[in-house]
Parts: structure tokens; sequence; C-alpha cells
């Protein structure tokens, strides 16, 4: 018997009406994630600082305190150690080496000497010139904010200007609030974990652009409703779907999350954690900003009870 | 409409097929593939460096090395026009990016301008500064030309270099101006960063026996002598700065052994033997230097005139570093020295584990979000789940057949895929059970579910298909895998769920005339 038999067909929780509480709860999120990134600092990764990450296996569970002492007598300024999954598993970094050519190189062979038959494997040896690092930083940030902007724009195209702007702010808020999370958890954040910000973008404007369409059609339905109602009615019937989507993704992600690794745990956290606030923002932001954005406005300026109706969309 | 088109039914199986077919391999080991006829789809999909082990090396050109190299090679042309014509100079060095000298009878200057522009034609300019000291520089254009050779000439180097390391499927990429991008799967990167870091440019020179190291005369240079790996150099020398036969000639160059001592032996083309030929006849009983990147390897002495067009090298070699200067030899010398800005290396061990990992949290994420579908829309949940199963098969089928990479984040994406495909039939279900509220019969509430649903599928997937593809443009490495497989599942996705679940659910409808739709 499939459980949707028992789904209620007409949820009816006013949304709009507890709108104050969602716009507080996100400038929240917002402040506290920017107010983290700015104190607290990113833990940034190889990728983005430049220097060296080594992943090694040791003969035996790692004797830490004997081989951060042994690699912080080099003189390659601070080396961290940490245990990476399992405790026979080592994640050493150092920072840059400067821009001078070969010093990356040497450091890892000096790491390699000293180290000597405490390693039995090296699994993985990750080595960012600085220069390399900035590029990789800007070139990030690059592509993140392009591919937000082409996101709002596609939204603005097919709706209005004013859902893309309100889904622009939405956006916003999920992708602060997502490097935040990383931000106060400590998580590395590298190239890997950006792409899971932006996989973050992707499945949130996903989930707005949902209930967008809903919005128009129920605009084109409703011509007399206030706008708050049909926002909310919009919001209500899409509200099914915004559980069973949200919680299956979830589902797949705590696969990866549990089982994927160390390198991936990161990365799916991040994930986990921006869809809960993607779905948030949706009918949180995403929604009752149109009633800042577009349509009040509108309907002062015409004076009528009508509603322009965005274009674009097939009459259903 | 109880039933699809018929070219709607085709185009579906035809699609699961075309996808099976490539997606298949994967599940079958390599060597049972091998040995399948030719015609059929043989390629597995193609593991990133971070899942199947190997290097990444991301290089660059020094260009300032060769642009110093080139201000010495254009100071010694100057020095020798300067001193063929007998004029006298002063000065002569580089500075500034261009040679400057004075004369010491200023009486010449115009003279001395003809000749050297007569010498060095167009690549150069020629200018008199008020003081009267003249600068000789390369014209901007002649760099550029230069630069850009160059690279493409280091490409070419550096992919015979690895191809004779026996690596297979190395790929060497040119990025940007300056760049070389290379990744080796499954290499050693010590040996890989040994064969890259050495510019590998030989010559045979003449030792200047009687001259003092500590004030070569004009012409020559001191020269380090090499010592055995990782040893001091045993001593300097001093070494004529005009070659006498330069590693160009040469056509090819093995590990061999002399006296049970490895040695590099080598072969001259025509030209290359006919120059040594003459020079060691000429020069019986002195010494010569064979020099690689300015040290000396070794410095035998000519006993007799060498003109079999051959020869052997040898100096405190091991059997690795005679095979691997063969190789060097063999591959040719690199136009300019190679900075490396960037290594990733995986091991093989730390691979493997990321693939077994990556199998079992997909397997598990597939397993729960199909449960859940199931649980919440039964039958027709089952459906979709079929959808999703499809979906992967496509997924695998498509990026084997264009040959994408599949990497850890990556299979992230796959993962994420999953929600997006259980999204689209969640949608349509969702219709299907507001539309059957609205009193609509079964048939019909199915028909409308789909086209209802449409636009927002495509809307929605549209968004994420911009980000993806943004991602892959502008995203280098780990962005790029993920991209890939974020984007070509939300195309597969779309197929699956809007043509693959509603043929299984007409069909079902068709053969029980329900009154209502099980949801």
């Amino acid at each position: 018997m499939a459980l949707s038999k028992h789904f209620s067909h007409e949820f009816k929780f006013d949304f709009m009406g507890a709108r104050g509480w969602f716009y507080a709860f996100a400038i929240v999120v917002v402040v506290g994630s920017i107010a983290l990134v700015a104190f607290k600092g990113l833990n940034f990764g190889v990728d983005f600082r430049g220097g060296i990450v080594m992943e090694v296996k040791t003969n035996g569970p790692a004797e830490l305190d004997e081989m951060r002492s042994d690699l912080n007598g080099l003189g390659l300024g601070a080396v961290t150690l940490q245990t990476f999954g399992d405790p026979d598993v080592v994640l050493i970094s150092l920072a840059s080496q400067g821009e001078e050519e070969g010093a990356q190189e040497q450091a890892i062979q000096q790491i390699r000497q000293t180290l000597g038959s405490r390693v039995v494997e090296y699994r993985r040896i990750e080595s960012v010139g600085p220069k390399v690092g900035d590029e990789l930083r800007t070139g990030g940030i690059i592509a993140a904010v392009l591919a937000m902007l082409g996101i709002a724009v596609y939204v603005w195209v097919r709706f209005d200007w004013s859902f893309g702007v309100a889904a622009l702010i939405a956006l916003m808020h999920d992708v602060i609030g997502t490097v935040g999370f990383y931000a106060l958890v400590g998580y590395e954040f590298d190239l890997t974990t950006l792409a899971a910000v932006l996989t973050v973008a992707g499945y949130s404007i996903n989930d707005t652009v949902v209930i967008y369409d809903r919005v128009r059609e129920e605009l084109r339905r409703y011509k007399k409703m206030p706008i708050p109602e049909v926002l909310n009615k919009a919001v209500n019937a899409t509200l099914t779907r915004t559980f069973l989507t949200g919680v299956t993704t979830l589902l797949a992600l705590f696969g990866l999350f549990l089982l994927g690794g160390e390198v991936l745990r990161g990365f799916s956290a991040g994930i986990i954690v921006g869809i809960v606030l993607g779905t948030f923002s949706s009918f949180g932001l995403a929604v009752p900003l149109l009633t800042f954005t577009h349509l009040r406005r509108r309907k002062e300026e015409e004076g009528a009870e009508k509603v322009v109706v965005p274009r674009g969309g097939k009459k259903a | 409409m109880v039933q699809l088109p018929l070219w709607q039914r085709v185009l579906i199986l035809a699609v699961m097929a075309l996808g099976l077919l490539y997606a298949l391999p994967n599940a079958v080991p390599r060597s049972t593939l091998d040995s399948l006829p030719s015609w059929l789809p043989r390629s597995q999909v193609n593991l990133g460096l971070d899942l199947r082990g190997g290097s990444y090396l991301l290089l660059e050109v020094d260009i300032a090395a060769l642009e110093a190299e080139q201000l010495k090679d254009l100071a010694a042309t100057v020095r020798d026009v300067l001193r063929q014509a007998r004029i006298g100079y002063a000065n002569l060095g580089a500075r500034e990016g261009a040679i400057g000298f004075s004369l010491r009878d200023a009486s010449k200057a115009a003279e001395v301008a003809t000749l050297l522009q007569d010498e060095l034609s167009d690549d150069v300019t020629i200018e008199q500064t008020p003081s009267g000291e003249f600068r000789v520089a390369y014209t901007e254009r002649y760099l550029e030309e230069r630069r850009a050779n160059v690279v493409v000439q280091a490409v070419e180097i550096v992919s015979r270099r690895v191809d004779e390391t026996g690596t297979r499927e190395a790929s060497v990429q040119r990025q940007g101006d300056l760049r070389i991008l290379l990744q080796v799967p499954g290499a050693d990167p010590d040996e890989l960063k040994r064969i890259l870091g050495t510019v590998a440019k030989m010559t045979f020179r003449f030792v200047l026996t009687d001259a003092d190291p500590a004030a070569p005369p004009a012409g020559s240079s001191v020269l380090e002598i090499s010592g055995e790996e990782g040893q001091p150099s045993p001593g300097k020398l001093v070494v004529e700065d005009r070659i006498m036969v330069s590693g160009e000639s040469l056509v090819d160059a093995q590990l061999g052994y002399q006296q049970n001592e490895p040695v590099v032996t080598f072969r001259f083309d025509g030209p290359g033997g006919k120059a040594f030929c003459d020079a060691t006849s000429n020069n019986v009983g002195r010494l010569f230097a064979i020099v690689l990147d300015n040290k000396v390897i070794s410095y035998p002495r000519i006993r007799e005139p060498i003109c079999g067009g051959s020869g052997n090298i040898s100096g405190s070699f091991t059997q690795e570093s005679a095979s691997r200067l063969a190789l060097l030899l063999r591959a040719g010398a690199l136009p300019a020295p190679l900075k490396i800005l960037e290594e990733r290396t995986v091991g093989p061990g730390l691979g493997a584990d990321s693939i077994e990992a990556g199998e079992q949290a997909s397997i598990v994420g597939i397993i729960l979000a199909m449960a859940f579908m199931t649980a919440a829309y039964g039958l027709f949940g089952a459906f979709a789940c079929v959808a999703l199963l499809a979906n992967l098969i496509l997924l695998l089928g498509m990026m084997t057949a264009i040959g994408a990479t599949l990497t850890l984040p990556g299979i992230a994406g796959i993962a994420l895929t999953l929600g997006m495909a259980v999204d689209a039939n969640v949608l349509i279900y969702e219709r299907m059970r507001e539309e059957q509220r609205a009193g609509r019969s079964p048939l019909l509430a199915v028909d409308a579910g789909y086209k209802r649903a449409l636009t927002t599928i495509i809307d929605s997937n549209l968004t994420t298909l911009i980000a993806g593809i943004l991602l892959y443009q502008f995203g280098s490495g780990p962005i790029r895998g993920f991209a890939v497989t974020l984007s070509l599942g939300l195309v597969t996705s779309m197929f699956t769920a809007i043509m693959l679940s509603r043929w299984l659910i007409l069909v079902w409808l068709k053969r029980r005339r329900r009154v209502a739709l099980p949801i």
C-alpha cells in the first residue's frame, strides 16, 4: 500500500504568515555565516592556499607525536599531522614553500627521507605552488559567481525579473549558509568542496523553480485572490513533492556521507546541510520575497486587484 | 491515448539498448573484453587519476631561463662578429634584456651597425645610446614567435619522453600560453619528475687543459664535472664555448655495457658524424668534454680519429641513470627548462579504496532512495525505481560512449542525479494525484499528469543544467568530473522519467483497467 494514499491532499499551512520568522532565520544564517568566515575563517585546502598535502599509510598505528616532532624539525614551517579515517593513515600538510623553483619537491623529498620505513605507502601527494593556488581560487570564484548569475538570468527570462531577483537572494542565502557551515565545522575548503557549494546552488534553484512554476499557474487561476494567499496555495500544493524529493536526495547523500570515504565526507556533509537550507529558502525566502519585488508593486501601480501574469509557460 | 505512439516506443527501446550495449563492458573483466569481436563496443568508462592512481603534473616552460640563454647566445654572436672584423670593444654583456657594449674606436660605429644587422637580420634591433653604448636586443615579434615555438616543441618532447618510458595512455596537453598539463596513469612520480626536470642539452666540446679555472680565457667556461648521483662534484674543468657537435645530431642512444660498466651508446646522423670525424682527426691527443646541461659527464682523450659515426659515453653511471640518459637523448632536448607548478599523485591503493567506497556508497544510496520511493508510491514507486536503474545504465553507457572521465566527485554527482531523477517522477505523480482528485479518470489523470509536470521538469532541470555547463567550462579538476556526471545525469533522467516510466504506467493501465490510480 502506497503511503501516498495517506498524504493529505490539501495542506493549509500559513507560510506567508510566518514569513517574518523565515526572514529572521535567514538573516541569522547569513550574518552568522559571514561572521564565522570573517572571524573563524575557512580551513582552506591545498588547492586554494598552495602547499603540500601527503596522505601516507604507516607501518602499524601511527606514532603521531614522534612523526610530528621529526617533521617539524626540518625547518619547512609548521607541519600539521592528523590521522585520516584509520589509525594507520596520516594526513600531513605543509604551507606553501615559496616561489623558489624546486622548493616544494625538495620539501617532499625531505619528508620522505625523514619518515623512511615508518611509511609503507604514499597514498596521495598533492603539491600546489602559490601561483596556481591563487589562480585556482580566482577560477573557482568566477565559476561560482557565473553559475549563480546564469541561473538567475534563466529564471528572469523564463519568469520575470522579480522572480529572478528573489531566486538570486534565496540562492545567495544557501551558498553563504553552506560556506558558513564549512567555517563552523572546520572541514577543509578546496575545489571539491566548492563543487559541493555549487551543487547546493543547483539543487536549491531546482526546488525554487518547481514552486515558482506553481506560483505562476495559481496566479493565472486565481486572479482576484490576494497575493499572499496565492503564494500560500502554491507552496502548500508543492509541499509533498518538496518533502519526497528532499528526503530521497538526502538518503542518497547519507550513503555517500557514511560510506564514501574521507574525501567525500566533507563534500557530502556540505551538500546535506545545503539541501536543507535550499529547501527552506525556496518556501521561506524565494516565494515570500515575491511580495516585495514584483507582485505588490505592480498591483499598486495599476491600482487594481489584477495581477500581471508573468510571461512564459503554457496555459494549463 | 492508451498507448505511446510507435516511434516513441521504438525510440525508448533503441536508446535503452544502446545504453546497455555501451554500459555492459564495464561489468565485464578486461581480459574477456579483449577476446570479443571488434564490432562490439569494448571500451570501459575512463577512470580519473583519483580513482585509478597516477600523476597529474602542471608544468610551465621557464621562459625567463630561455631568454637568458638566448641573450647569452646573442652575446656570443656579437663577440664573434666584432672579433672577425677586428674591432675593439669593451664591457660586452647582457643588461636589461639586451646586449650592451661600447667601442674603443667610436668612428667605427656605422660599420659595426651594418655588420651586426647583416649577421642578425631583422630579428634584432640595434641602437646606440647618446653616451655611445651599443644596445642589441631581439625584437618583440621574434621573441613572441620563439616563445610560441618553444611551447609547441616542449609539448612534443614531453610526450616523446613519457612515451619512451613505456607508459600507456599518458595525456599531454598544452594549457594556456606557457603551460603543459601532463596526466599519467599509474606512474612513479619521482621517475617522471626526474625525466622532465632535465633539459638534456648535450654538446661535445674541447677541454682547455692548460687554462686556469680562476681566470678562464674569453670564449670558454668553467664547468662542473658531474659526480655520481647525489654525490658532490669531483672538480671543475675549463671547456671551450665552441661546440664540436651538439646532441641534436644524435639519431639513437641506448644503454650498453663496456667492461661490465653501464654506458650510453649513440649514433650520429651524417653531418654530425662528419663533423665529429673532422674534429677528432685534427685534434688527436686532446681531451674533449661531453657536456650535459652545463655539467661535464666525461672527458675522454682522443686517441685516434673517430669516424665510425657512433660512440659511447662512459661516466659514473648506474644502469638506471645510463638508461635514463639514453632515453633523454633519444627523445631530444627540451627547448627550455620546465617548472612544476602543481603535482597531484594518487597511489593505486587509495584509488582502489576510493572506487570501493564510491561503489558501496552509491549502492546504499540507491537502495535507500528506491526503498523510500516504493514505500511512498507503491507500484508507481517501483516504476520510478525501474526508471532510476535505467537512468544509471544510460548514464554509464553515455559516459563510456563519449569517453567522459569518471572521478570521485563524479560519483557524488551520480548520487545527486538520483535525487533529480526521482524528482521528475515525484512531480508527475503529484500531478496525477491532483488530477485524479479533480475527478478525472485514471487514463486522463496520467496523461494530464505528464503534460502538466513537463514544463516544471524542463524548467527545473534546465536551470541546473546551466549551472553544470558553467561549472564544466570554468571549473578545473574535480569540479569538471562532477559537472560531467551531473549534466549527463540530468539529460538521461529527463529521458527516463518522461518517456520510460510513462510507458510502463500506460502498459500497466492497459492491462488492468483500474478505476483509480494506486497513488
